[in-house]
């Protein structure tokens, strides 16, 4: 049974525990049928609340303290992963990973952002929240994966960049700047995948790419909802509206081309099933690369400008 | 990423000069000195006692920075087409019309080319009274039609910043604007073409962490905001007090991230002194 529940699973979750009560019993009682039928309830009740999710519970999910993070992504969808560490300039931060890793066999470069799953963790992890040092790290990274020639993959998964003192002397904006520059030229193919949260530039500070990829329960945008009902409403309260307003999920950003691709999560969400959710963006992940291999990688930095260049609504 | 930043009771001027207070005086913020609306404009609206840089706008900056007449405005009509059909507490698109109507501009930037001692140039320049100088849609395409125009005629590219970063109007297309400029960047560079990078007060958000930070050169006017997150935030987030001049055109020198900073009475002639230094 997952340790957090979100209030919108918990009829689908007190089915569930119901199930497994009534599977105990069906050792000594003939309730077969009864089970089934249970079953075929939870799957329905589960496409009911899934087709129906609000943006704001779309983003609840994002947040799930369950769901797999950069590191289980690895872990699960690569072999022979190496972590490598710091930026050469200032230290190691440990809400940025990333390194040298096997994908169906070939090398490729992991970078992604990090949290914690409890408190001890999420303090070393700084909540998934980078500091200039990680920018230069994935940027150090993603330079060596151009120095050989091996395609760079990216997991975005953030709250923000940090907003601190020390963050701001050692160049926030200008860390997250030049990785906007250097991934747009950078000459391996690049491919951005949203696994969690993407809150604004300290997300997108590691999100240029030639394809973007989106897992069905996320949200990416300018903003956390939290923070726009804040400034817009004066107000903490408005988060829901907010969530709606800014139009930040996957079936949105498709449609404004922000994003290329939606990658389906399992049943419920990718808290649910870890595995099966790594095991279908690991099947993404390879036809992607398999395609941008095909193309030389001049065009394909055309193409990644281009992309970019092409996004944004306006009237003249 | 907020553009909101309540703004200081200074001069937030714009083509219409709609916030330059009534009458022929002015008191400067810092130092409360009283000035004349003649001796403002004769100092680059800095006050002459205490040196303090008054917010203009676009139309003060081409007045300051640009051979008689030279500068041609491109671009000039194009607006934001509210995409998310926004609402909070008012429709965006009211939000817009509102700014277009009090300020006489049609979004965030101006571009155009130029002529300074001579020196050809393309320029963006922000007017922070236009919805807190954010950058969506439009301002993104300004910039990178501006930058594709110093590729084509290869005139030095200059952009003013002066923003409260990201618009959130426009959600994740406004942040894909950072990478969208960032990007065009890149070929600028390719083709060599100098880029100088001007940040005034207030300079913070995503435009900081675009194209503001990634200047041939970056020169920031004295005494200016310059960041990413804003100080109110960075004050909730670590519960610190900010040391004194955290995220000042003085402490981003010392860190190392502009190049100089200039008063704004000599921001034509070093500009120039550049674009020569470039040229020759
Ligand atoms: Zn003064």
């Amino acid at each position: 049974m997952p340790k957090t529940i979100l209030e919108f699973e918990k009829p689908i979750i007190e089915l569930e525990q119901k199930i497994s009560e009534m599977k105990k019993l069906s050792e000594t009682l003939d309730i077969e049928d009864e089970i089934k039928s249970l079953e075929e309830k939870i799957q329905q009740l589960q496409d009911q609340i899934y087709s129906n999710l609000s943006r704001w519970q779309i983003v609840q999910i994002a947040r799930h303290p369950e769901r797999p993070y950069t590191l289980d992504y690895i872990q699960k969808i690569t072999t022979d992963f190496i972590e490598l560490h710091g930026d050469r300039y200032f230290g190691d931060d440990k809400a940025l990973v990333g390194g040298f890793a096997k994908l169906n066999g070939e090398t490729v470069m992991v970078i992604g952002q990090q949290k914690g799953r409890d408190t001890k963790s999420n303090l070393y992890r700084n909540f998934g929240m980078m500091n200039p040092e990680g920018y230069r790290k994935a940027l150090r990274l993603m330079k060596l994966a151009e120095k050989f020639e091996k395609p760079v993959i990216t997991f975005l998964d953030t709250p923000g960049a940090y907003p601190g003192i020390e963050a701001e002397e050692r160049g926030q904006a200008e860390a997250i700047a030049r990785n906007l520059f250097e991934m747009s030229k950078l000459r391996v193919p690049i491919i951005v995948v949203i696994i969690g949260e993407g809150a604004s530039g300290g997300a997108l500070g590691i999100g240029v790419g030639d394809r973007i990829l989106m897992l069905e329960y996320c949200w990416y945008s300018v903003i956390s909802p939290e923070s726009c009902s804040s400034i817009l409403w004066r107000s903490w309260d408005y988060k829901e509206q907010a969530a709606e307003a800014l139009k930040l999920t996957a079936k949105d950003l498709i449609q404004f081309n922000i994003i290329d691709r939606i990658v389906p999560e399992p049943r419920g969400g990718a808290h649910r099933n870890p595995d099966q959710a790594a095991i279908i963006l690991k099947e993404i992940l390879i036809d992607e690369l398999n395609k941008l291999k095909k193309i030389k990688i001049d065009k394909l930095i055309e193409m990644r400008i281009q992309k970019f260049l092409n996004m944004g609504v306006y009237l003249e | 990423m907020a553009w909101f930043r309540r703004s200081k009771s200074g001069i937030e001027s714009d083509s219409k000069k709609k916030e330059i207070p009534d009458g022929m005086w002015t008191k400067c913020d810092k130092c409360g000195e009283i000035i004349h609306k003649k001796q403002l404009e004769q100092n680059a609206f800095t006050c002459q006692k205490c040196n303090f840089h008054f917010r203009i706008g676009s139309s003060e900056y081409i007045q300051i920075l640009f051979d008689e007449k030279s500068f041609k405005e491109m671009d000039k009509k194009m607006m934001s087409a509210d995409p998310l059909n926004f609402v909070d507490t008012k429709p965006y698109k009211e939000r817009v019309k509102e700014a277009i109507k009090n300020t006489g501009l049609y979004d965030a930037v101006r571009t155009g080319t130029g002529k300074i001692n001579g020196h050809n140039v393309v320029a963006a320049i922000m007017d922070f009274s236009f919805i807190g100088g954010s950058m969506g849609s439009v301002v993104g395409e300004k910039i990178a039609r501006a930058i594709q125009k110093s590729i084509k005629t290869k005139y030095p590219l200059i952009i003013i910043s002066k923003s409260g970063g990201a618009r959130m109007m426009e959600g994740a297309l406004s942040l894909m604007q950072l990478a969208k400029t960032s990007a065009m960047l890149t070929k600028l560079a390719e083709a060599k073409v100098p880029y100088i990078s001007i940040l005034t007060d207030p300079t913070t958000g995503g435009t900081t962490a675009s194209y503001a930070m990634l200047g041939d050169v970056n020169i920031a006017e004295p005494g200016a905001l310059i960041g990413f997150a804003g100080p109110r935030v960075i004050k909730q987030a670590t519960g610190k007090d900010l040391p004194p001049g955290f995220q000042t055109s003085e402490f981003l020198l010392e860190k190392g991230f502009i190049d100089f900073i200039c008063h704004r009475k000599e921001l034509k002639s070093k500009v120039t002194q550049l674009l020569d230094l470039f040229a020759s």
